[in-house]
């Protein structure tokens, strides 16, 4: 469990973060919100002290971030960053196998881990292994630069506009894996993006910021269906609302028995997807791909978003 | 700012006052001459010596810049590139000769005096310039490059109005180099017989009379900074522009 | 058809209507010139002259570089057949004070071919191993060219028989002024240089006062180095102890290290600071200490640069070291301002030669050096 209590950080007269407190639980994402110059970044940087904030206190499963050194604190922390941070003098395996190193893993260890994450990753250890950085394509890039932040198994890993660089298509691709992957492997991640729709597709919680502060944070539906403040709003976009809504909603929840006509929507789509289809086909209802009939209603999708003044 | 300038205008009197009266420094230098042995170099008059080296340093620098930025803008032209490797290697070995191995080079062809002189400061004086300037032509942004071309410019006026004055700062980087070396060089010059007010100092290294070397030195010394920093604050200027 | 080869050859022809040798009655007058067909019996030479010949025309060939080096080495051979035909030919039937001289033909081919073969070299594009074995094939040419007495007639092979025990001496000062100057310069910049790139204040202050040293002339800077040097060595016994004097070698050096700062400073914060920023980031993000960064990330990055900044001091300071030729110290210089001063030109040569040569086989071997020192996927 990670506690944010009470953190500051001034600059002179300038407070670029102003007491913020929250709580992110073992397991879960927190995506960290804002416009540029909300204070995000520096959030950020003050869990693994690249930042020492001017005032409250960051823990980690109970422990104080002040108690560690701030380079043996950052060892136990995954740090990911844009434009991935590669080393491009060492190799992939080096790369990745950099925090391990740090805290003194056998050779072999290392180079079994560093296997196991390219695996993860979908990049086969022998052909990439041996490469250098600039040998890689954009989108490998990035996920070499996470797979050396998961390294050495750490208790958090910290984001910062991870997917920033990349084109929207592998960003896509590049989102799925993630959370693919922190589902696999039950990692606490706490991430810094500007886009709300990154963070409504990836995080279990998002905590939107504003001037420095803190100014909603709370489960992606809650903030869409009842935005805090009108910045929330802005951010969430009011047009999109809706639609940002349906894409949270598995077509599963409100899927009724019984046959339909049309194509089938596939088990793991969202209410938006399922909209969108009956928009197109000029459909009411659509059939559910599943073990017994099932169908979703244009009528039962309204219900289900509706209702909002 | 104004601290810069105070020192500015200081080492400027001090210059002047060394190069036009130079008895006023007789109490300062005094200590340093030999007992009994002259303070102030009298042979020949420190102004027309520093303006014979100024002369020359004038005169070789602008030879060598006119010719090092035309050669540039020649290979830099599409006809040239067959020669843009060779201009690179050039310059590159060139470098590698020491300037006073130039000056000394220069004598047995040329003879002693001010011909060998010229010829090395400008020899030597076109390599930084050359490397500069092809550095600055090469390295414009390409897109600016596209919209000259785009707005229907011809390669002379795309050169005039936006080639050379985009790449004017590094230019003038590599003159202030070049001029830098020059004056330096040109001290050396005097070895050779060329009247430079490298004079004073070897005066002084022959007769062990070091209020000699002390107020060549100063003088030169001045001289070199004083130029070096006019043209970095003239790049300043064009680089903001 | 190369479009520099023509102009090589082209020169190369103009070249050998000038005159390729002098004879002179003695060591210090003017010779007078004789043309390249002249210098020695039709049968001696004629080998000489085809191989110029025929290697300006291998250099017209573009599409074959290695033919275009083979060139330029069969020309470089043919000239140095040629001086070495002419030198006892010449002198048969002279004075014994007669000196024969390589003259101005000689000198423009030698400068058409070493072009001539660095543009062939450019055009290749050999890697480190090969340049480095290239210039030992052509080191250990000169040598077995100088040891076999092939040249010994020349003029400056003259001035070199009569003053070999000086001649070594001033090489073993020569090297000490250039290396022992650059070793003190990086063992001050290289942490000065640290310091400079961890605190932009102290780089604020640090680096104009570098430039402003840079800028004072040599002959000035070694100038005012004596009367600072005498009045340390004055007041100081220990100083004096160590060998510290108003002239001769301490001067020259503490010159030439104060020169050699700049760029060795200079090019550590450049090489520093070259790191990507978000490299430098992610090593300290993911708990990298102080040591650990500078040795890992910002060294090995960095390194080519810091090189780079050595390969300046060296070269420049192989050239510089010519000056303490004239306040005493010994070096190459020493013979360059007694053959200024006797009107001696083999003299000048004797010391000018040396170290234009040296200056171009430092700049090699640490241009080598460099190439080496890039990191591995970092073109």
């Amino acid at each position: 469990m990670i506690e944010i209590d009470g953190i500051t950080k001034r600059y002179g007269d300038t407070t670029a973060v102003d007491a913020v407190s929250m709580t992110a639980q073992t397991g879960t994402i927190t995506a960290i919100v804002g416009t540029s110059g909300s204070g995000k970044t520096t959030l950020l940087r003050m869990i693994n002290r690249l930042v020492e904030p001017s005032k409250g206190e960051v823990r980690i499963n109970g422990t104080p971030t002040s108690a560690i050194k701030p380079h043996l604190l950052r060892r136990r922390i995954g740090y990911a960053i844009q434009g991935h941070g590669l080393f491009p003098h060492h190799s992939v395996a080096r790369n990745i196998g950099a925090v391990p190193q740090l805290l003194g893993w056998s050779p072999d260890k290392i180079r079994a881990r560093v296997d196991e994450l390219l695996d993860l990753f979908s990049m086969a250890p022998d052909e990439f292994r041996d490469r250098y950085p600039s040998d890689l394509s954009g989108g490998q890039q990035q996920r070499v630069g996470v797979a050396r932040a998961l390294a050495s198994r750490p208790d958090l890993l910290l984001m910062d506009e991870p997917f920033g660089a990349l084109d929207p298509i592998i960003r896509a691709r590049a989102q799925d894996d993630l959370r693919r992957i922190q589902r696999a492997l039950g990692s606490t991640i706490m991430l810094v993006t500007h886009d709300m729709e990154e963070a409504i597709r990836l995080a279990d919680r998002i905590a939107v910021m504003d001037a420095g502060k803190l100014v909603q944070h709370g489960p992606p539906a809650d903030i869409i269906a009842t935005p805090a403040t009108p910045f929330v709003a802005e951010m969430v976009g009011e047009a999109d609302r809706p639609l940002r809504l349906l894409s949270l909603i598995p077509v599963t929840e409100i899927a009724e028995d019984g046959a339909a006509d049309g194509p089938p929507l596939p088990a793991d789509a969202t209410l938006r997807d399922a909209l969108s289809a009956c928009l197109w086909t000029g459909r009411s209802a659509l059939p559910v791909v599943g073990a017994s009939p099932a169908h979703v209603t244009l009528d039962a999708i309204r219900a289900r978003v509706g209702g909002h003044g | 700012m104004k601290a810069a300038t105070l020192l500015r205008a200081g080492l400027v009197v001090l210059l002047l006052t060394l190069v036009l009266r130079p008895e006023l420094a007789t109490p300062l230098l005094a200590p340093l001459a030999p007992p009994d042995g002259p303070v102030i170099y009298e042979r020949a008059s420190l102004l027309s010596l520093s303006l014979s080296h100024l002369g020359l340093v004038a005169l070789s620098s602008l030879a060598a810049t006119a010719v090092a930025v035309t050669l540039a803008v020649l290979v830099t032209r599409p006809f040239g590139a067959a020669f843009r490797p060779l201009a690179r290697t050039v310059t590159n070995l060139g470098q590698t000769f020491p300037p006073v191995a130039v000056l000394a080079l220069a004598v047995p062809v040329m003879g002693f005096g001010a011909g060998p002189t010229l010829v090395a400061l400008f020899l030597y004086g076109l390599l930084p310039i050359f490397e500069n300037a092809m550095a600055g032509l090469t390295a414009l942004p390409p897109a600016t490059l596209d919209a000259a071309r785009g707005m229907g410019f011809s390669r002379w006026r795309q050169l005039r109005r936006v080639e050379i004055p985009l790449a004017l700062p590094v230019i003038l980087a590599g003159v202030r180099l070049s001029v830098v070396i020059a004056l330096g060089t040109a001290t050396i010059g005097s070895t050779v017989a060329a009247r430079t007010l490298g004079e004073v100092i070897i005066a002084g290294l022959l007769t062990s009379n070091t209020a000699y070397v002390v107020q060549g030195g100063l003088v030169v010394g001045l001289f070199a900074v004083l130029i070096h920093d006019a043209l970095v604050q003239l790049e300043r200027r064009l680089t903001r522009r | 058809m190369s479009a520099p080869g023509v102009a090589f050859a082209l020169t190369g022809l103009a070249l050998l209507l000038a005159p390729f040798m002098t004879l002179a009655a003695n060591r210090i007058v003017a010779g007078e010139g004789v043309a390249p067909w002249a210098v020695a019996p039709m049968a001696a030479g004629l080998p000489g002259l085809l191989a110029i010949g025929v290697g300006l025309m291998l250099g017209l060939v573009r599409a074959l570089p290695r033919l275009r080096l083979g060139g330029a080495v069969l020309g470089l051979a043919g000239a140095v057949w040629l001086l070495a035909a002419g030198g006892p030919s010449l002198l048969e039937g002279a004075d014994q004070y007669a000196r024969v001289s390589p003259g101005a033909g000689f000198w423009g081919l030698l400068a058409v071919f070493v072009l001539l073969m660095a543009d062939a070299l450019a055009q290749l594009n050999p890697g480190p191993a090969a340049r480095a074995g290239l210039l030992g094939l052509g080191l250990g040419g000169l040598a077995i060219l100088l040891g076999s007495g092939a040249l010994a007639d020349l003029s400056v092979a003259q001035e070199f028989a009569g003053r070999s025990d000086a001649f070594v001496a001033a090489t073993l000062r020569h090297l000490a002024l250039a290396f022992g100057s650059l070793a003190t310069a990086a063992l001050i910049g290289f942490p000065l240089g640290l310091l400079c790139h961890r605190r932009a204040g102290l780089r604020g202050a640090i680096l104009p006062l570098l430039s402003f040293l840079q800028t004072v002339p040599s002959l000035a800077m070694f100038g005012i180095m004596i009367p600072l040097l005498s009045w340390l060595a004055a007041t100081l016994p220990a100083a004096r102890a160590i060998g510290i004097a108003g002239i001769g070698f301490a001067p020259a050096f503490i010159a030439l290290v104060l020169y050699s700062l700049l760029p060795v400073v200079g090019n550590t914060v450049a090489g520093l600071a070259s790191v990507p920023p978000p490299a430098n980031e992610a090593a300290r993000g993911m708990g990298m200490t102080p040591p650990q960064r500078l040795y890992r990330v910002e060294l090995p990055l960095g390194l080519p640069i810091l090189l780079t900044g050595l390969r300046i001091v060296l070269v420049q300071n192989i050239g510089l070291a010519v000056i303490a030729g004239l306040i005493g110290g010994g070096g190459y210089g020493s013979f360059v301002f007694q053959g200024l001063n006797q009107t001696a030109t083999d003299l000048i040569l004797l010391g000018a030669l040396p170290t234009v040569l040296l200056a171009m086989v430092a700049a090699i071997v640490m241009d080598i050096l460099v190439d080496l020192s890039r990191p591995k996927g970092r073109a």
